[in-house]
Parts: structure tokens; sequence; C-alpha cells
């Protein structure tokens, strides 16, 4: 019996040390040291040899080319820098980037998504470099719209997106958007492309009664929920109400327009105008089932261009986004591809910024055009052809942030607000949720966020 | 405590019925305290052989555990400096719906991945065993153990592609003319969790009939004969002569098959995402996603710890059935 005693004190007194060795140093170290000291920068690389690790996301075909040339060209033009790439695809970097940022040897150039789950967090750990100096050395300012350089960037602590410091420039650009088959609408009497939200269910109601499925949907991924809702979204608050949404100054996701947003697409639902059991079908699958041409509309992002410019029906497909009341231009959901940023451990910040300038200039967005993507900002004398999709995309983007009415991915709002948009967007078109509640399932997140942040 | 508790009663029973591996401990033994210090020297050594063994649990899984442990009381993105949660996390687990409905769609699944298959398993052994001399039985059993063998990932996207709008169920459906029947099975609220389920027992049948079948294959043949001499119907036979015998098998099978159903992630990740809406979401599914998706460390690390917990007192409650000593 004493043996046991004695057993258990030594038991506990382990676990008390443990314990005590836990709560000791908590994990992920101490918070970065105010602002970083930053060396003078210089656009002179040296000639020393310099190997530059750098993870993109740029795996899809049209932009792996690219990125393959100007890796190249980049190499012949400065022989003593290496590029190791490391490219993976869009959700196997938002898991693995985490993890190698927080590590003693990070990559030095990384793509890294723009809100706070990702460079928030990554900012507010501050294993991000402020790349402002740079932006004044290689002119980033004047180059790029306004609007989008705000996506890239965050306050020092990480705390408030759309801040004062820029963390990345963009190589590629996004649009949401509405892709339709003009014989489809043509068989339902339609001759011209919807331009405001009422328009475009009243087009669903034709297509409808002309025996054709009016909007392709396929949502089992979950994202593409997002882009559902922010496209409707868009098209009733405008651009202005959704920034200041999702950016956390003002604004609620019960608001009216927000709800009715959510009623439009919930409506569409009730009417049978989307893909019966969307909530099954992959995404790819809906795209591919538009683009045989048995479906009217398909609202999804312009990344599906080079998809939809070799579908079988490509020659009736055209690109369109929608105009909210007192607006004069489009406004829709988008922005930019994944920032290009310094990491703050790297030694070859001048090397790096070098490396970053050449991939998104002028020259670069021309290698983009030329493979079938479309860069940040279009070329002037790279425009191609209207009439086509890619040209009704590239003309449709032009416009549209010119005009800054490109609404941010609703997803950047919180951390966890991918995860809750996306249930909840299943929910509001499976019936389940009524407009009202789907609009306080997001604002409870959003509230409980912005209480936290404080 | 049951495990005490056996090994107390062992050690009773091998005093109490001196039997040939008693015996020889009894004759090898020196009286007083020479036996004594010699048992001591050999438990020294025997710590000695365990070591390597430890090393490698300790490096890879205990101190990763108590890591995670650690973890579960922060609140903490994965990059910043955590700052201290209590038991906060562990409470969510409780009071956070999506949590709790998580734990519950496991519950759920334990009757698909478990129940279900045990029962179906000891029908079939039931049914099999009586056919002796069945041609082929090591080819049936090969087949019935296949699911066991592939890959989760490709038993996911074989069942995504049966499941989907036109896939083999649908259209089995149509060619039946219940047409209203047919639905996108993992796109639907009542039906995508029963879906995933189905998959899971037809994963786990293969191995409960396997491990059943080589458990009959054990019971000496004579006892069949004389209850079939007594008069006893085949009924009567199962339940008692197989099923008893069968207990460690059964007790195994649970085991395995509700571990898991517990465990499950891979079927989730690649066939629903845990949707529609979270009518699919599991404990590991969450435990990944809170910790690479949405930089909720220490919040995944409560939800590890209590699955962990959770399977080791299912596993604890199962060896109850497990007969005490088989011989």
């Amino acid at each position: 019996m004493k043996r046991h005693t004695s057993k258990v004190a030594l038991l506990a007194g382990a676990l008390t040390a443990i314990a005590l060795g836990l709560t000791a140093c908590a994990p992920g170290g101490s918070a970065p040291s105010g602002t970083q000291s930053l060396g003078p920068v210089s656009k002179d690389i040296g000639s020393g040899k310099v190997t530059l690790t750098v993870w993109d996301q740029n795996t899809d075909g049209g932009i792996d080319d690219a990125q393959k040339q100007l890796n190249a060209d980049f190499e012949k033009k400065y022989p003593n820098v290496t590029i190791k790439r490391v490219s993976r695809s869009f959700s196997d970097l938002k898991t693995t980037l985490k993890l190698a940022l927080s590590g003693d040897n990070p990559p030095d150039v990384v793509q890294a998504n723009q809100g706070y789950p990702d460079m928030g967090a990554f900012v507010k750990a501050g294993l991000l470099r402020p790349v402002d100096d740079y932006a004044d050395l290689y002119k980033w300012n004047d180059y790029y719209p306004s609007s989008l350089l705000k996506l890239n960037s965050f306050s020092a602590d990480g705390k408030k997106w759309q801040g004062d410091n820029l963390y990345g420039v963009s190589q590629t650009g996004e649009l949401v958007g509405l892709f339709y088959n003009k014989a489809v609408l043509q068989k339902a009497g339609i001759s011209s492309p919807p331009t405001t939200l009422d328009e475009l269910t009243a087009d669903m109601a034709a297509v409808k009664a002309a025996g054709s499925l009016p909007l392709s949907y396929g949502d089992v991924e979950k994202s593409p929920g997002i882009h559902l809702y922010g496209f409707a979204l868009s098209a009733v608050a405008g651009a202005q109400k959704v920034n200041d949404l999702v950016n956390g100054s003002s604004g609620s996701w019960t608001g009216a327009d927000e709800v009715k947003a959510a009623g439009v697409v919930q409506g569409w639902q009730k009417s049978g105008y989307i893909t019966p059991g969307a909530n099954g079908v992959s995404r790819d699958a809906a795209v591919a089932s538009f683009g045989k041409g048995d479906a009217a509309f398909l609202i999804t992002g312009t990344w599906y261009l080079a998809t939809l410019a070799e579908a079988p029906s490509a020659k009736d497909i055209g690109f369109t986004a929608l105009t909210p009341a007192g607006s004069d231009t489009p406004v829709t959901m988008g922005g930019e591809g994944l920032a290009w940023a310094i990491t703050s451990k790297t030694k070859n910040a001048n090397a790096a910024a070098a490396y970053i300038d050449f991939v998104t200039d002028k020259n670069a967005s021309e290698v983009l055009v030329k493979t079938g993507n479309l860069p940040t900002v279009v070329p002037a004398d790279a425009v191609p052809p209207t009439g086509t999709v890619t040209g009704d995309i590239t003309a449709n983007y032009m416009t549209i942030s010119k005009a800054n009415g490109i609404t941010p991915y609703l997803d950047y709002a919180t951390p966890t607000f991918y995860d809750t948009i996306t249930a909840a967007a299943q929910d509001l078109v499976a019936e389940k949720a009524t407009p009202q509640q789907f609009g306080q399932t997001l604002q409870d997140d959003y509230a409980a966020f912005t209480k936290k942040n404080g | 405590m049951t495990v005490t508790a056996n090994q107390h009663e062992r050690t009773i029973d091998t005093t109490a019925r001196p039997d040939s591996r008693a015996a020889g401990a009894t004759s090898s033994g020196r009286p007083g305290r020479g036996r004594r210090s010699g048992r001591r020297k050999r438990s020294l050594v025997a710590y000695l052989y365990v070591l390597p063994a430890f090393v490698v649990f300790a490096v890879f899984l205990g101190w990763p555990f108590i890591q995670t442990v650690q973890y579960s009381f922060y609140d903490w993105d994965g990059l910043s400096p955590a700052t201290w949660a209590g038991l906060s996390n562990y409470l969510s687990v409780f009071t956070d719906s999506a949590l709790r409905g998580a734990f519950g769609h496991a519950l759920i699944l334990m009757v698909f991945y478990a129940v279900i298959p045990v029962m179906l398993g000891l029908f079939l052994t039931a049914l099999i065993s009586r056919a002796n001399a069945l041609r082929g039985m090591s080819a049936f059993r090969t087949i019935l153990f296949l699911p066991q063998v592939i890959a989760s990932v490709v038993v996911a996207t074989i069942w995504v592609s049966i499941y989907s709008q036109d896939g083999l169920v649908n259209g089995t459906l149509r060619l039946l003319g219940l047409d209203g029947l047919a639905r996108v099975w993992l796109g639907d609220y009542a039906f995508a969790l029963p879906a995933i389920g189905f998959v899971g027992t037809w994963l786990n049948i293969g191995l409960c009939l396997v491990l059943f079948l080589s458990g009959v294959g054990n019971i000496q043949p004579e006892l069949f004969e004389a209850a079939r001499l007594d008069g006893a119907s085949a009924r009567r036979e199962f339940f008692s002569i197989t099923l008893p015998a069968l207990r460690g098998q059964i007790a195994v099978a649970l085991t395995l098959t509700i571990v898991s159903a517990l465990k499950t992630f891979d079927l989730v990740y690649v066939t629903t995402g845990g949707g529609p809406g979270t009518s699919t979401t599991v404990p590991a599914y969450e435990a990944y996603n809170r910790a690479f998706n949405t930089g909720q460390v220490g919040s995944a690390a409560a939800v590890a710890i209590a699955l962990t917990v959770v399977i080791m007192v299912v596993t604890a409650l199962i060896s109850r059935i497990q007969p005490k000593d088989v011989q």
C-alpha cells in the first residue's frame, strides 16, 4: 500500500513538472520586436553567387509555362542567381507555407494569399518583410492601381488588412463573373447578356421556360459558394459597401443588401434555375457541362479562361459582369493572384525584390498574355481581340479595375470566414437556412473576430 | 482498472493451481533475500531491453503527444506568440455546436463502421462455416478482404463516382423505375453521412469476416459434432458454441472498426470536405482543418486530445468482453 502511494506521488510530481515546463514556455516564441530594421535597398544585386528559393502556386498549364520561361529569363539576365522553385497547388501551399515560414531557413520569396488567414497571420508573426522601399525603387505605386495594392497591404501588427505597409505585388488579375452561352440565350429569345441582377434573374426564367438549364453550378468543394454569393452581393451592394464590410470598417452581414443578395441566390434555387443537387456536384463537372453548352450561365472566376476557351462550345461563350444601382461600371468580386512577398529572414532581399519585379513587370505581363493568362496590369499593346471569351474577360477586367470596381473575396474577412461562409452557402442553396439566418451565421463569425481583434 | 484486475486474478490462478509453468518457477526460485535481489536485477535488465522501443515511442509519439497537450491549453494561430487559454479549448468541444456535431457524426459512423459489419460478419460466418468444404474459400476471402488493401483515397474516389448524379447508384435506381429516389447522395443533407458510413461498412465487413472465419476454424470440430448428436439446431449451435468462441475475435474486430470510425478522415476529406453545410464533419477532419486552414492550433489540439481520450475509453470498454485468459 505504501509503495502504491509513493508511486502516485511520483506520477503526480512528474505531471506537475511537465505542466510547469509547458506553461513556462508558450508555443510560438516571443512577439516580433517592433519594427524590423531594414537595410538600404538597391537594384544592384551584386555579383556573388545567390540562390533564391521561391515558393509559388503557378501549377496550372498556362501559368506554369509562363513561370518557367520567366525564371529562365531571370537566370539569363543575372547569371550569378540560381532560382530554386517549389511549386504547389493553392490548397497545398496554404497548408504547408505556414510551417515553411516558421522554420529557421524559410524560402526567400513566397506567394502569400491576401487577407487575415494567411498574409495577416504571417505579418502578425513578423515573417514577411514590408516592401514599401522597393515599391518606391521599382515604381510599383505608379504601375499598379491603388485598389489592388491595398489588397496586398496590412498594418505592421497584422491586425488591420488594407493597412499602411505593402507586403507584396501580384502577377495576375482575377475576376469572378458571368460566363454566358450565346446560343442557349438565343434559343430563349435573349439577344444581349444581362447587365443587372434583376435582368439576370429574368433571363434565367426565360431560359428555363425554353427548356434549358439556366445556371450550371457545382459546390461539392465548398469554395464556389463564396463566388456565387460574392458575385450577387457585389451586384446588389456595390464596390464601396462590400469593401468596407470585408475589411471590417463598416456594415453588417445582416444588412438589407446582404440579406437581399442571399435571397436572390436562394430564389434561383427555389425556381429551379440551378443544377439539381448542386452541393454534391463538383465545380469541374459544372464547368464542363457549361462548356458543352448544357446551360445558359456559369458564375465563376477567370481562372477557368483556359478551360473554357478550349471547350466544345467555346465560340458561343461570352463573359460579362453586372452593374449595381448607382454605378456606371460593373462591379464584381475578384482582385489579383497571390502576392509575391519577401520573407523577413531572407539574406538576399535585393535579389528577391529584383526577382519579384522581373516576374510581374510589363515584360512579364506580355509573357503571361501569350500563355493565355490575365496579367494584373494588361499591357496596352497586348490586348486580345474582342468577340472571344479571352477578349471579353480582358476588356471587362481593364474597365472594372480602372474604375476600382473590384470587390475583395469575402473569405478575407476573418481567419475562419472561409469555413463559415462555404458551409453557410451550402445551407443557403439547399434551403436549410433562410437568407436572414445565412446573414446571421456570417455576422456571428465576423463579430467574434472583430471583438477579439479589438 | 480492468487490466490490473485481470493480472491480479491471473496471479491468484497460477498460485492456486500450480501448472507446469508455475512449478518451473518454484523449482528455480531460491528462498530468502537472494531471490528478492535476483528479481530486482532481472527487472532492471528488462528495462534495458525495452529502452530502444521506448526511445522510438518517446521521440515519435510521446513528445508530440505532450506537445499537443500543451498546445491545447493555448490560443495559437500557429505562427505568432500564443496566449494562455486555460480549459476554454476543451470547453468549446462541448459548447461549440460545430465540434459537438463532429463528435455526434463520429458516433453515427460507429454504427456503420462497427455494429453493422460485425453483425453481418457474424451472420455470414454462421452461413459460410456450414459450407465446410467450399471450394475456392481462399479466393472468396481475398476478395472480401480487398477493400482493406486498397488505398483509402482510391476507395473514396471510386465511391464519389458511384454516388454521383449519373453514377452507379442512381443508374440502378433509374433502371428499376425509381427515378424519384435518385439524388446526388453526397450532396444531400440527410443521406451524405449514411452514404459515407456505408463505404465504411463495405470496407470493414471483409475484415470482420476474415477474422471470424479464422476464429471458427480454431473451434474443435468435436464440439459441433457433440452438439449435433444432442440434436441442437443450427441457431442453437451458433449461439452456444460459435458466438462464445468468437468473443476474442469480436473484441478485436470491434476495437479495430470503432477506432477506424472515430478517426475517419480521408474518406470525408476526399468525398465531401465536411459538407453539405457541416453535415459530415468528423473530429479528425476538424482537427486538421483548424490546425492547417483556419489557424486555430489550440482548438485543433484540444479536439485531437478529446478524440484520443474517447478512443482510449472505448477501447478499454471493449477489452471487457475479451475473454480473460486466451490459451
